[in-house]
């Protein structure tokens, strides 16, 4: 088999699973920022919150992984209720600069509290042994791992949209994003329905942050660290919208894979290129709303 | 109600309530005269200057930072651009005045106007690019373009010294008199001199109809179209003058400690001048003032016991700030005031 088409799947898969855990983190920021119109910097703290739940509960005290990823997505679901209630809430639709300033405070502060809680290094992600080592698939190996994740990827994004799309809960959300005052005028209770979409889009987050700890590693600066990338994958997605941020996720984990293998000196350079033009053609993102 | 209003108003010293009349012309017409009060920050450096000898450095380096806050406030608070990568100026200014006194021109005060130049380049380039957009939009297009500088800097690791940060500087005494010494005296006066010279270009600029019509942009962009005030002109002009300021105050630092390295042009970098800037105050001239003497000297104090939780103070503060206490330390001063009367 040729090696060019071996590398590209590599790339492919690489790329691919990267772009669900993107996705996954990234598409709660895209909701509230486009239903709340809050720009959110510290969304990255509940990916590593999520993280450190699942890597704790794994190395310190055995938790299958399964287990250890529903207690992380659930538990950091929970604590963002009040940090939405005490803290953004009286933000909402206020100055952008407030916003910016009290989530880059929150950033910090759970920078110094992870490495208070667990120490400077890494957390490292121990996969149980089924999970480590290539599959043989057709024309290439492929890490069993990055199949998980695109399967389990694709999974949770098939059940969220169809959840958005269908059901209740989901088109009070759409109602919300698309007229904030006209969903609160037919009676939605609208704060009520803030906290409940932050807690879901902090909960994916964490379950993002935990089923990629192996792909974006766990440290005390891991909010700061990949900021730009959630950042990225939202503006180019276009604000409250659940496709955008998909594609752009697959955008970005296909060019970040394809970059560090084939061009590893220009790194992330080319993603910031790629992320300016688009802004500069499509300044709401390539599924922005007028 | 009326004085929730006024104490929102974050028009530069329109604290004071509006009357009606001559009073409120002749207001307006001395608000850009020298106050008594403007002559503090300047007699209080001296005074630091006197009773800490043994701290020039660490003044000389809030000297040079005041000023990065200061080209901060003149976009931010001034025009109303929320910027996350101011340092992408300051890194410029700084690599530009490091590049030059590593490579054999050590002079300092043409290394200066070199790094600003190159700052107003770099400002001005992607002022061009960008400027046209507004909200979050603007806000991930200045991230990216600090990212994409950080990210030259680190692969031209030829020129810059990439991770291991630029050695080799040699700066050469000051109009070939005034050498660096050990004690930080000739960087104290050196920044002192410069912020000065600087401050003042700031506030001729801010008092200037320049400066009204950008707090006028800032304020209600639409009135300023229909009066026809070339919006985006004004705002690309601002931008690439504090660029330029704040590759000055990069250039600063980079002389006096001689030292360049990649976290000049980090975001932490860009986000750090902004909290310093919004501790004082935004949009008043002297938030810079008090807000980057009091985070500094505070990281002095509390990181030198272990720099981890001087993070989480200052993340605490913040929020306790956005939360308790908006406008900073001068707008708490402006409440105070209203209170009072």
């Amino acid at each position: 088999m040729p090696a060019p088409l071996s590398t590209a799947l590599l790339i492919g898969f690489h790329g691919l699973a990267f772009a669900m855990v993107l996705y996954l983190i990234s598409v709660g920021l895209s909701v509230t920022m486009g239903m709340m119109g809050f720009v959110n910097l510290a969304h990255g703290v509940f990916a590593m919150a999520g993280g450190y739940v699942l890597t704790g509960l794994m190395n310190s005290y055995g938790v299958p992984m399964a287990a250890a990823l529903a207690a992380a997505t659930v538990a950091v679901a929970l604590a963002s209720l009040p940090i939405e209630r005490i803290l953004y809430r009286r933000l909402y639709g206020g100055d952008e600069l407030d916003q910016v300033l009290l989530t880059m405070g929150l950033v910090f502060m759970s920078a110094a509290a992870a490495q208070y809680l667990c120490g400077a290094l890494q957390q490292p992600l121990r996969l149980p042994p089924d999970l480590n080592g290539g599959v043989r698939l057709g024309f290439g190996d492929v890490p069993v791992y990055d199949l998980l994740l695109i399967v389990c990827g694709a999974l949770l994004v098939t059940a969220l949209w169809l959840g958005i799309e269908r059901s209740r809960f989901g088109a009070k959300i759409r109602a919300s994003v698309d007229n904030l005052r006209m969903a609160q005028s037919i009676g939605i209770d609208t704060s009520r329905l803030f906290a409940l979409t932050f807690a879901l889009g902090s909960g994916l987050a964490a379950l993002g942050g935990g089923l990629g700890a192996s792909l974006i590693t766990i440290a005390p600066s891991y909010a700061l660290d990949n900021l730009v990338y959630f950042l990225i994958v939202v503006a180019i997605g276009g604000l409250g919208n659940l496709r955008g941020p998909f594609l752009a996720a697959v955008l970005v984990g296909l060019a970040d894979s394809a970059c560090k293998y084939l061009i590893p000196q220009f790194g992330a350079f080319f993603i910031y290129a790629m992320t300016m033009a688009i802004l500069l053609w499509r300044p709401r993102g390539l599924f922005g709303r007028a | 109600m009326a004085t929730a209003r006024i104490v929102r108003a974050r028009v530069a010293g329109a604290v004071a309530p509006t009357t009606e009349g001559p009073a409120a012309i002749e207001r307006f017409a001395r608000r850009h005269r020298f106050r008594v009060y403007e002559a503090v920050p300047w007699l209080g450096a001296i005074a630091a200057y006197l009773m800490f000898p043994g701290y020039l450095p660490l003044a000389a380096q809030i000297l040079a930072t005041i000023l990065f806050a200061l080209s901060a406030d003149l976009v931010l608070g001034y025009a109303g651009i929320v910027t996350l990568g101011q340092a992408a100026f300051f890194g410029t200014g700084a690599y530009t005045a490091g590049i030059l006194a590593a490579h054999g021109w050590g002079e300092p005060v043409s290394g200066l106007l070199a790094a600003a130049a190159a700052a107003a380049a770099v400002g001005f380039l992607s002022g061009v690019v960008i400027l046209r957009s507004r909200g979050l939009t603007l806000l991930m297009q200045t991230l990216v373009v600090a990212a994409l500088l950080l990210e030259a800097a680190n692969k031209a690791s030829a020129i810059t010294g990439g991770d291991d940060g630029l050695q080799g500087m040699q700066v050469w005494p000051i109009f070939g008199h005034f050498d660096f010494d050990l004690y930080g005296r000739t960087s104290f006066f050196y920044c002192f001199a410069i912020l000065f010279l600087c401050w003042l270009l700031v506030r001729r600029l801010v008092h200037s109809p320049f400066g009204r019509s950008l707090t006028g942009i800032r304020e209600n962009v639409g009135r300023m179209h229909a009066i026809g005030t070339p919006v985006f002109g004004r705002r690309l002009t601002v931008y690439t003058i504090s660029a330029a300021l704040a590759g000055i105050s990069g250039a600063l630092i980079a002389q006096t400690t001689g030292l360049v390295a990649l976290d000049s042009l980090s975001l932490e970098r860009s986000g750090t001048v902004l909290i310093m800037l919004i501790i004082g105050g935004v949009g008043r001239l002297y938030g810079a003032f008090i807000g980057v003497p009091l985070y500094m000297i505070a990281q002095d104090r509390f990181s030198s016991i272990e720099p981890v939780y001087w993070y989480f103070w200052i993340g605490l503060s913040m929020v306790l700030l956005v939360t308790f206490a908006r406008g900073g330390v001068l707008g708490l001063c402006d409440r105070l005031r209203i209170r009072s009367r």
